[in-house]
């Protein structure tokens, strides 16, 4: 977290609200957050939703860009390991994103604002779970700014 | 500029309780592209979709954004109606506002809020969707049934009944499955194998199954209309061809106390065996395990007595690769392995048995020849004790009902009855669950002709003392404890997805629930089908089952294999990724990541500077690509896209959504 962040977060705490993009694979965890809906388990409504075939669909630069765009917080929720769909795109993803938690460090971008879970068809609870853990921890790490972030 | 329609739907109360619905329709008229908002109380219904199509074609629409329910329940129907209504289906997109939004969310401003967020997102991305044609493959008309219960066996008769050729891969030496074991069937009492041995037979005798028993599926590629299925045939170091189940080889087996699987451990069998003497192909097999020419290569007693020269010690597990066009799966259930259990004491107290081994002690064609004796001294049990909801309906181990204990308990009790006319069964029962047809007639009649005593409570403990099992536990309606000195107790341990359940759903690419057994597409409306195309479940490979129950299922599992085989070729989702040439640099990192081997190593001819120039570029194989979009994201170039999934969509629903954030932020 910068200086910029924290000096912001007492004032803003009170009302404001994180803004997350969630990346969710067809099969296991937007099907998780069907299930969840289906089942009526409440969660926090700061998350938006984006479906994708595979988490290992989802170019890391689309995280970026995501933060780019204004996004407080990035989550990227596939099959767990060994149950993808697509057979092993989530191990693919899974490496990737262990690189670009390093390098959203690196260039000054908090890596708690970027978290990874696997969620299957079966866990709408635990998706419940997981939106209301990237969310809590969010309101802690506070907004994003990218124009004092970042360099641009 | 795209001319798109939004409709957003209340879908009764189950969305417009929570979400605006003028408010989302006010914004949604707003955005950029919208031409038209409007709202309806069922979209899905007949008017509803009147609404689409009527305003598709007075506003000349050429997307549409539902904002309704999941896309996993109605994204067929909209692009039905889309398509009806002159629009390319892939230029329909569904804002899941209820399943994600309304359902989760109480706030009503909050859950607006996020409704309006879901069809900017969604308005942007059939801005950027371009239109699709799905791809026609051909079908190939063969099915394979993995599992041959009951459940698997009707499955595998109804497809051929059909006229398609099935393969029914069984990975014991039999098919049959738990039911070839059972003794007399609920409510009708009649005999298990008497009517189940015949459709064995009648699936051996089809021309269009082909039976594969001692065989496991080992992998499987390939999409619904043709999967490429590698079966391992393992050695059964018996020729088949010219065994003729004479049995000579069994009976001069000199291991002769091997405690058999069919039998759960109550009778033995030999290291060369058939299972059962019904067993459907009645040829045996040498399991290596145990078999004392593998351990000591000493022995070939069974080669030496076998007349027809069938034994055949070299043979190896062999692999086959078959290709069809749909999957039954029919793997069955196990029982709960409750040796953990302390309070029965399993395994400790050899009076102590499962629901299973008393059928095959009862059962005629059993290892005691329908005798029921105590497995200690057998002697005949006159004081018997049932244990209901044993591991199910218990937190500790199952939370879900098993469905078919009360059922099989009761019978139990008649059946001691009927065997041990002064013989008493007590039962011990939470509550009594006899929902079907009959079912509630025969445990009355357990209860009050056979003059089973039933108990309601659980057991606490169970031990032994003096040569009886001492079972305590309470009368919750009497309020007391109870003790009851048995000769015998059977416990109806709970049902749980047969062992290998978890390989075969990766093996399958198809997914568990929380206890294990595979998921249907939809709870009610989808019961036989998978999320994954062309995959169908029959039996208690999906949920505890009874026989009635797993043949419909089977029934309904080969119809639905029917209805997709029936079809010249099928339409396979456009949703594949695609190779830009000109800018491929050939680096194959595609090739080397795409679990399908979809992009190909191929060559273009362009003109650089007045000169034709060859190069090596990747290519995809459309009929191969199952649209991970692995590729896509691995690409270190950019020079593939996904259709229906392009990054143009993707960051179009980014910015969708963050646009409106940014604006939130500045005006702060």
């Amino acid at each position: 977290m910068t200086k910029a962040e924290k000096q912001k977060e007492p004032e803003k705490a009170p009302q404001w609200k994180p803004n997350i993009v969630g990346f969710l694979c067809n099969w296991c965890s937007y099907a998780g957050a069907d299930l969840a809906g289906t089942s009526r388990i409440p969660y926090p409504c700061d998350v938006r939703i984006i479906r994708v075939p595979c988490s290992g669909r989802v170019d890391p630069l689309m995280i970026l860009r995501a933060f780019r765009e204004g996004a407080d917080g990035v989550l990227v929720s596939g099959c767990h390991p060994g149950d993808c769909h697509y057979i092993e795109g989530n191990y693919y993803a899974r490496r990737k994103f262990i690189a670009l938690k390093k390098l959203l460090d690196h260039v000054g971008i908090d890596p708690r604002r970027f978290r990874v879970s696997w969620v299957s068809a079966s866990e709408g609870r635990k998706w419940a779970n997981v939106v209301e853990a990237v969310t809590r921890e969010l309101l802690e790490v506070g907004p994003f700014r990218y124009e004092e972030d970042g360099d641009d | 500029m795209a001319r798109v329609g939004v409709f957003i739907c209340w879908c009764g109360a189950n969305i417009a309780s929570t979400v605006d619905m003028e408010k989302v329709t006010e914004a949604a008229a707003k955005l950029p592209h919208v031409v038209y908002a409007t709202n309806y109380k069922y979209m899905c219904s007949d008017p509803g979709q009147k609404t689409i199509l009527d305003a598709a074609l007075e506003h000349k629409l050429d997307g549409i954004v539902v904002a309704a329910c999941s896309p996993r329940m109605h994204e067929p129907t909209f692009r039905a109606v889309a398509a009806e209504a002159g629009i390319n289906p892939y230029r329909m997109q569904m804002a899941n506002i209820r399943e994600q939004c309304s359902w989760v969310h109480g706030d009503v401003d909050e859950a607006t809020a996020k409704a309006v967020d879901a069809v900017r997102m969604m308005v942007a991305r059939v801005a950027q969707s371009l239109a699709l044609e799905p791809i026609k493959v051909p079908v190939t008309k063969r099915a394979l049934v993995i599992g041959g219960g009951i459940a698997g066996i009707q499955a595998a008769l109804d497809v051929a009944d059909g006229g398609v050729e099935t393969i029914l891969v069984e990975r014991t030496p039999s098919i049959g499955g738990k039911m070839a074991g059972l003794d007399e069937t609920f409510p009708t009492l009649d005999c298990s194998q008497c009517i189940l041995t015949p459709k064995m037979v009648d699936a051996s005798r089809s021309e269009l199954i082909k039976l594969y028993t001692y065989c496991e599926v080992e992998k499987v590629d390939g999409a619904v209309g043709n999967f490429k299925v590698t079966i391992r045939k393992k050695a059964k170091y018996v020729n088949t061809e010219l065994c003729n189940g004479c049995g000579d080889c069994w009976h001069k087996c000199p291991y002769k106390k091997i405690p058999s699987e069919f039998d759960f451990g109550v009778g033995n069998r030999t290291a060369i065996y058939v299972p059962f003497p019904q067993a459907v192909p009645n040829i045996p097999v040498i399991d290596r395990e145990t078999c004392v020419f593998f351990k000591t290569g000493k022995c070939r007693a069974c080669e030496k007595f076998c007349l027809r020269g069938a034994i055949d010690f070299e043979q190896e597990d062999e692999f086959e690769e078959v290709e069809v066009g749909a999957i039954i799966v029919a793997t069955g259930y196990d029982l709960l392995d409750h040796t953990q259990m302390g309070e029965f004491r399993y395994g400790a107290i050899p009076d102590v048995i499962t629901g299973l081994q008393f059928e095959r002690m009862s059962s005629a064609s059993g290892p005691t020849e329908g005798k029921i004796l105590r497995p200690s001294n057998g002697e005949e049990p006159k004081v018997v004790v049932f244990v209901h909801c044993v591991g199910s309906r218990d937190e500790n181990y199952k939370e879900y009902c098993s469905k078919i204990c009360c059922m099989y308990s009761a019978k139990h009790a008649v059946i001691l009855k009927h065997r041990i006319h002064d013989a008493q069964a007590y039962l011990f029962y939470i509550d009594v669950r006899a929902g079907g047809k009959g079912y509630e007639e025969f445990w009355k009649r357990a209860c009050v002709e056979e003059g089973a005593e039933y108990l309601r409570g659980r057991v606490s403990r169970v031990y032994d003392e003096g040569g009886k099992v001492i079972v305590e536990g309470q009368d919750t309606l009497s309020g007391e404890q109870v003790e009851v000195a048995a000769d015998l107790v059977v416990l109806a341990t709970a049902v749980v997805p047969a062992k290998g359940s978890e390989e075969l759903a990766r093996i399958l690419g198809i997914s568990t629930d929380k206890d294990g057994f595979f998921n249907e597409a939809h709870p009610k409306l989808r019961p036989v089908d998978t999320a994954t195309g062309g995959i169908f479940l029959a039996g208690c490979c999906q949920a505890p089952k009874d026989i009635p129950e797993s043949v419909a299922q089977g029934s309904a599992a080969a119809s639905k294999t029917l209805g997709l085989l029936s079809k010249e070729d099928i339409t396979r989702e456009p949703t594949v990724a695609v190779v830009d040439p000109l800018i491929c640099t050939g680096c194959w990192n595609c090739v080397n990541v795409c679990p399908f081997g979809a992009p190909e190593k191929s060559e273009i001819t362009i003109t650089v500077d007045g000169k034709k120039v060859t190069r090596a570029v990747s290519n995809i194989n459309e009929a191969k690509c199952e649209g991970c979009g692995l590729c896509v994201a691995t690409c270190p170039g950019n020079c593939i896209d996904q259709r229906g999934f392009s990054d143009d969509q993707v960051y179009a629903e980014i910015g969708g959504y963050l646009e409106r954030v940014r604006a939130a932020k500045n005006s702060d």
